[in-house]
């Protein structure tokens, strides 16, 4: 546990390096704001509207996928110390079950699901 | 190696050496950014053929710190319509997972003469944990939160588009990444950093690149792929893609923040070499035993910068993926090329007899009992 | 007080502030935020109680592809700026009452399984029983009745990577 205590020092000394840097550079820069300085950019042209919009609901569709193929891969960490001593019998286990989800990612695959429209 | 044991005071080198490779690796993410913009640039230099930087100090060498004076001193633009709180959040958020992933990495081990004879073994790691690799992946995993806030809080329609392009990015290639890890942590049967390191002691026949021939290579080079697509570098820098998003996620930032967001990336690329030449390189491991005598860590160096120089040479080669490529390739071709190699190397290994066992099943060392149900929980 | 007790309150405070926070933030995404902050603090509670394997699983899992996804939805469904949240009177009382029949029921559970015994487990088998090896071992004994939900788990995964390209790939 100790270990632990050590990176979670690292977390810390990291968010005091960050810290430290911005509130520098804070002393140290000048600060001359202005409305059109301050103005979103876009290449020149004002914006019309928020970026807050509605987008391409594929995204969605490859973060539902990830989540699937994490929970897979969270399966198979300790399958992967632990299979040598369990022997052949975990090895077809293991395989039965990524085949099953083989056929998610056949069907993925057939559907398009993972092509680009 | 043996090394005598020196005592500092009231501490000797086993006790300080923890905190010495804190410092060593807090100092080297630190420092990365500086050495290997520089690093970059003149490598980028010779193989286009060109100068590259030579104006400050000697060969350039100064650059990177006129660079960083620079960013300090320029104005810090906040524009007006961003959410202040995330929008300074992000960068921090980036700056974390690699700096904290620093502390997993092992860089040596060597053997301290106690005294009368005695030796004892000890590594040079700020952290050794169990599941140390599982943590590093769980750290790679939160670096997209950087990316995803930083572009969000814009408000800009580059910075989010870039965003969610970048997030896409990275949740794909990090399921190819897991994926190339578990090679090696099934090769070394660990998921601790040191003991992976220790499992391929031996020289280069030992190191997990070649072992279960051909099937690690191939996961070595499916982590390569993976590693360069999570640091967003090229050919797989889509989300600041300059000629379609202008800076991606990065287009609102200024001065510091922005520098800070160039710094994670850069530890990132440090810490993804650092943890493939543990995971396939054999760590600290000399190439041919006869070479032991170069001390551990600088083999360890030595081999992370020739990762860190692979990374600038594909950069310098290869032209930029399309975004319907990039996401083809991660899903169609990565995932599962690593998945069936993953599952033969598995079949391969467990259907060789390790011939010093006799049976089929070897017997199962220190099976500890399940802890479910009774009263042996709580 | 004992260091794993000054833990336990170091992590329990802030990570009841963060679930505070997830219900009484406007912005959905800072509750998102808040929520990714109290599964890591999570993480660290399994950490806490040895539990290695599970404490990286929750981060990698909940806090890295879950809340990826709840941060994707917010983003894609334009959920932006501040909501506006009248809950009434009703509303706040049916949550309260739910939350605190799921807190009774993990209680409940917990004390019906094991009965508030101290128990047999001392700090050593617990830190054998937290590793990934040891999970493993459990998992995939032939000997032991895992395997089934195993395996059970692959299918209901399927479903939800099938659920989802049907979902997605409907005319909308």
């Amino acid at each position: 546990m100790h270990a632990y205590l050590t990176a979670a020092m690292f977390t810390l000394m990291g968010f005091a390096f960050v810290a430290s840097t911005l509130l520098l550079s804070r002393l140290l820069r000048p600060s001359a704001p202005n409305p059109d300085k301050l103005e979103t950019y876009e290449c020149g042209p004002l914006p019309v509207g928020d970026a807050w919009q509605q987008f391409n609901m594929h995204y969605y569709l490859f973060a539902l996928l990830f989540v699937v193929f994490d929970v897979e891969a969270a399966f198979l960490y300790p399958w992967a110390v632990a299979y040598k001593q369990v022997g052949l019998y975990a090895v077809v286990e293991m395989i039965l079950f990524v085949g099953l989800l083989g056929f998610g990612w056949a069907y993925a695959w057939r559907r398009k699901a993972l092509e680009w429209d | 190696m043996t090394i005598p044991n020196i005592s500092f005071g009231p501490f000797d080198l086993v006790a300080v050496a923890p905190y010495v490779a804190l410092g060593l690796m807090l100092a080297t993410v630190l420092l990365a950014v500086p050495v290997l913009t520089w690093f970059e640039r003149v490598t980028l230099g010779l193989i286009h053929d060109r100068l590259g930087p030579n104006r400050v100090g000697p060969r350039g060498l100064l650059q990177p710190i006129a660079d960083g004076i620079k960013l300090f001193f320029k104005e810090d633009i906040l524009p007006s319509n961003v959410d202040r709180r995330i929008f300074y959040l992000a960068p921090a958020i980036s700056m974390m997972p690699p700096l904290v992933a620093a502390a997993l990495i092992p860089l040596g081990d060597f053997r301290v003469d106690m005294g009368g004879g005695q030796t004892r073994p000890l590594t040079l790691v700020a952290a050794d944990i169990n599941v140390g690799i599982l943590w590093v992946l769980g750290l790679a995993s939160l670096q997209v939160y950087g990316l995803i806030l930083g572009g969000w809080s814009s408000n800009n329609k580059y910075s989010l588009l870039g965003a969610l392009r970048s997030s896409a990015q990275a949740i794909s290639y990090e399921l190819a990444l897991s994926l190339g890890v578990l090679m090696a942590v099934l090769m070394s049967h660990s998921m601790s950093l040191v003991q992976i390191v220790q499992s391929q002691t031996g020289g280069i026949m030992h190191w997990n690149i070649l072992g279960l021939f051909p099937f690690g290579l191939v996961a070595a080079g499916v982590y390569a792929i993976a590693a360069v697509a999570e640091t967003n570098r090229a050919p797989f820098d889509l989300p600041e893609a300059e000629s379609e998003l202008v800076a991606g996620y990065q287009t609102e930032y200024s001065s510091m923040k922005f520098a800070i967001f160039f710094m994670s990336e850069y530890a990132a690329v440090v810490i993804g070499s650092c943890v493939a030449v543990v995971l396939w390189l054999g760590g600290w491991d000399p190439i041919h035993p006869v070479l032991g005598f170069i001390p551990g860590p600088l083999w360890f160096a030595g081999k992370v910068l020739l990762l860190i120089f692979a990374f600038v040479w594909v950069r310098s080669t290869l032209p930029r993926f399309r975004y319907d490529q990039l996401m083809r390739f991660g899903w169609m071709r990565l995932l599962p090329v690593a998945l069936v190699a993953l599952m033969l190397a598995a079949a391969m290994s467990a259907y060789r007899t390790d011939p010093s066992a006799g049976s089929r099943i070897p017997p199962k060392p220190e099976k500890p009992k399940p802890l479910m149900g009774g009263t042996q929980s709580l | 007080m004992r260091p794993g007790v000054l833990i336990f309150w170091l992590l329990a405070v802030p990570m009841v502030a963060c679930a505070l926070l997830v219900i009484t933030s406007r912005n959905p995404l800072r509750s998102a935020l808040f929520l990714v902050a109290h599964m890591l603090l999570l993480a660290g509670m399994f950490l806490s109680l040895s539990a290695q394997y599970v404490a990286a699983v929750q981060v990698v899992v909940y806090a890295g592809a879950i809340m990826v996804l709840f941060v994707f939805v917010i983003m894609l469904l334009n959920l932006g700026g501040a909501q506006k949240m009248d809950a009434a009177g009703l509303g706040w009382a049916l949550g309260i009452a739910m939350s605190l029949g799921l807190a009774a029921l993990f209680v409940g559970t917990g004390v019906w399984k094991s009965g508030l015994h101290a128990g047999k487990a001392t700090a050593k088998t617990l830190a054998q029983g937290g590793t990934a090896q040891a999970v493993g071992f459990a998992l995939f004994d032939p000997e032991l009745p895992w395997l089934f939900p195993f395996e059970v788990a692959s299918i209901v995964l399927l479903m939800a990577a099938v659920g989802a390209i049907v979902l997605a790939k409907r005319k909308l």
